[in-house]
């Protein structure tokens, strides 16, 4: 490709080297062509490797794990752990990878003695087995899951120099494949007063949230399979129920019963836990959406550039609300921006791609990017995110994640 | 046949043989073709408890039985009184709107019902579900008489703790509730 061509596509897209997301499709604009060196002696290029397997693993090259794996002090399995974001890419969250977060602990189930009961303000209480869930028509979609208290580490008072799967990791984008709720709802029949359904888990915490039925008719399923394979236990084997752009906790695992009724149950996950305390003592709750928010995953916290020249920054956008309409990246700390290419595909509720070019010239930088949805909401700087809620309080955190690059080229989440 | 859902229905019927009818649709197969494999069941007993009473099992337990509960089940994770550091249930009524509030059972929760519910469904942690009615009416009523809201003769009971008044009850804005009129899928402030 002549350098002619490339005059356009280079050209600086926003201040400290952002250059033009059309850049990213010229590939010598990269100084990415040319040619590479196979390994001459390999034994990989000449000794048979490893036989079939059953299931597969992943490269021992490959150091992938889940980060901060860490449990409540007087009930280890109460916890959490974290997707390692900056080791992935794309849109998809490895089933293996998938960030946990359960407060009981992983049941292991046995689906031939686990049934779904729908009962409550309904004509005529059912049970559907696993099996019989199988027969019926399935529905896959791409969608985020987040939790709602995912990012709670940035609303500390001082910057944790953390990874962006540890501060950021539970948050994931797979595809559900499940049965859409309304065929189960239909068949058990509504009363005309039933405004909710109460979702419970099989769990030992037994695992309840109240959903308003606008959300269990609005694309809810009850989801059997993850990414292709029935569900992880950790994702609630043998089936969990999915809500789509809504706080991962509402999503419940190991689901057992739905109950419709009149009023919510107000369960203590959705009173004492999932309730944003604001400043006033007053508190909101059922803050279910998720809001519009994104995180660079590349370069990111704890890595070192060692290299001055062209990276591309890459990252993840999503909401609750819509799809992702823009994404934009600041090289200077958020005084000026440029548009992110956003990967086709670009669905609502669900995980967007996005990259863009960068030239590192050795200078100090602080990176950032701002995600806006299709509804216009716009992703807000940390102190105004940290403004709507009571100090202390921590889920449905969606600042703007600054990482620091200092000249020595390694990266950092800062405050700016 | 009723396709309560056609307007996101794009059908096509092909013919494929004499016997065999595809429909292609959004979904493979519409609404009403949904096999319908439910089975009646009448005797489910639900374990939810909401702050009208329902669910809420027959028993009764005293603020003296469930002081003994707790010491035997209880404050070995939630401490004597309920005062753990890191596992507290007491304290902080009135701190809520303080630069640091304390959020306790005490503090913040809105309804009795849920402390019953939740003890009952995953209390105490690593043998969740064991105790008895009685036992979950008596500890409830202990936890309650360690925040000062029912008195040290308090004995609860399916009426009792419905009655019960949290001092945070009004505490709460609901968010997303379902109204008929409501555009669908509108937060609502
Ligand atoms: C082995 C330790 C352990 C024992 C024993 C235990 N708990 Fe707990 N309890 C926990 C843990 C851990 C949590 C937090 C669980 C979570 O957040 O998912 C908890 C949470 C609670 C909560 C919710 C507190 C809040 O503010 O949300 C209540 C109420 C409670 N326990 C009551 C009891 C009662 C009553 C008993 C005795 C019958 C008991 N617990 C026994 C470990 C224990």
């Amino acid at each position: 490709m002549s350098n002619k061509s490339n005059n356009n596509e280079t050209q600086h897209a926003a201040g400290n080297g952002l250059l033009h997301r059309r850049s990213l499709l010229k590939a010598s604009a990269l100084g990415l062509a040319g040619g590479f060196l196979l390994p001459a002696k390999a034994d990989w290029r000449s000794v048979p490797g490893a036989p079939q397997s059953t299931y597969g693993s992943p490269s021992k090259f490959a150091d992938l794990r889940r980060e901060q794996t860490i449990g409540h002090p007087f009930g280890p399995a109460a916890g959490s752990s974290s997707t390692p974001l900056q080791s992935l890419n794309g849109t998809i969250t490895p089933n293996s990878l998938h960030f946990e977060r359960h407060h009981a602990g992983i049941p292991n189930i046995d689906p031939a003695k686990h049934f779904l009961t729908l009962y409550g303000d309904v004509k005529t209480s059912l049970r559907f087995s696993y099996e019989s869930l199988l027969a019926y028509p399935m529905e896959s979609h791409k969608y985020f899951l987040e939790c709602s208290g995912n990012s709670y580490r940035n609303t500390f008072p001082t910057a944790q120099n953390l990874t962006a799967g540890s501060l950021n990791g539970l948050i994931s984008g797979a595809e559900w494949t499940g049965v859409p709720l309304h065929y189960l709802l239909d068949e058990a029949g509504l009363e005309k007063d039933a405004n909710w359904i109460i979702a419970e888990g099989a769990d030992a915490s037994g695992h309840t949230r109240s959903i308003p039925l606008h959300r269990m008719l609005d694309g809810a399923m009850v989801a059997l399979f993850q990414n292709g394979e029935p569900l992880r236990p950790a994702q609630g084997y043998p089936m969990r129920l999915f809500v789509p752009g809504c706080e991962g906790n509402i999503s419940v695992k190991w689901l057992s019963a739905l109950k419709a009724q009149k009023t919510p149950a107000y369960s203590r996950e959705e009173t004492s836990k999932y309730t944003d305390l604001l400043k006033d003592g007053t508190a909101e709750m059922f803050s279910l959406e998720m809001e519009v928010k994104s995180v660079i995953t590349s370069p990111s916290g704890t890595m070192q550039l060692n290299r001055k020249g062209v990276y591309e920054i890459s990252g993840m956008a999503w909401s609750g609300a819509s799809a992702i309409r823009t994404v934009e990246v600041s090289a200077d700390g958020g005084k000026s921006w440029a548009t992110a290419l956003l990967q086709s595909d670009n669905q609502p509720n669900a995980l967007t791609r996005f990259r863009i070019p960068w030239q590192w010239t050795g200078q100090p930088s602080v990176l950032q990017s701002r995600a806006i949805d299709q509804k216009g909401n716009v992703q807000p700087t940390r102190d105004v995110a940290l403004q709507r809620y009571s100090a202390g309080s921590f889920y449905h955190y969606n600042g703007i994640q600054s990482w620091q690059v200092s000249s020595d080229g390694m990266v950092k989440n800062v405050y700016v | 046949m009723i396709f309560k859902r056609c307007q996101y229905l794009f059908f096509v019927l092909l013919l494929i043989s004499e016997s065999t009818v595809l429909i292609a649709s959004e979904n493979a197969l519409g609404d009403s073709l949904a096999p319908r494999l439910g089975e009646p069941v009448f005797d489910y007993v639900s374990s939810i408890v909401s702050p009208d009473g329902s669910g809420l099992p027959n028993g009764v337990g005293s603020v003296a039985e469930g002081k003994s509960v707790y010491e035997a089940k209880c404050a070995a994770c939630h401490g004597v009184e309920g005062k753990m550091q890191g596992n507290h249930l007491v304290g902080g009524i009135g701190s809520l709107s303080l630069v640091q509030p304390t959020v306790t059972v005490g503090s913040y929760w809105p309804y009795a019902t849920t402390l019953f519910d939740y003890i009952a469904r995953a209390m105490p942690y690593g043998q969740a579900k064991t105790l008895s009615a009685n036992e979950v009416y008596a500890v409830t009523a202990y936890v309650l008489f360690l925040n000062g809201i029912v008195s040290e003769q308090a004995r609860l009971d399916a009426i009792t703790l419905v009655a019960v008044e949290m001092p945070n009850k009004d505490g709460f804005i609901e968010l997303g509730v379902f109204e008929p009129d409501a555009e669908s899928g509108v937060r609502k402030k």
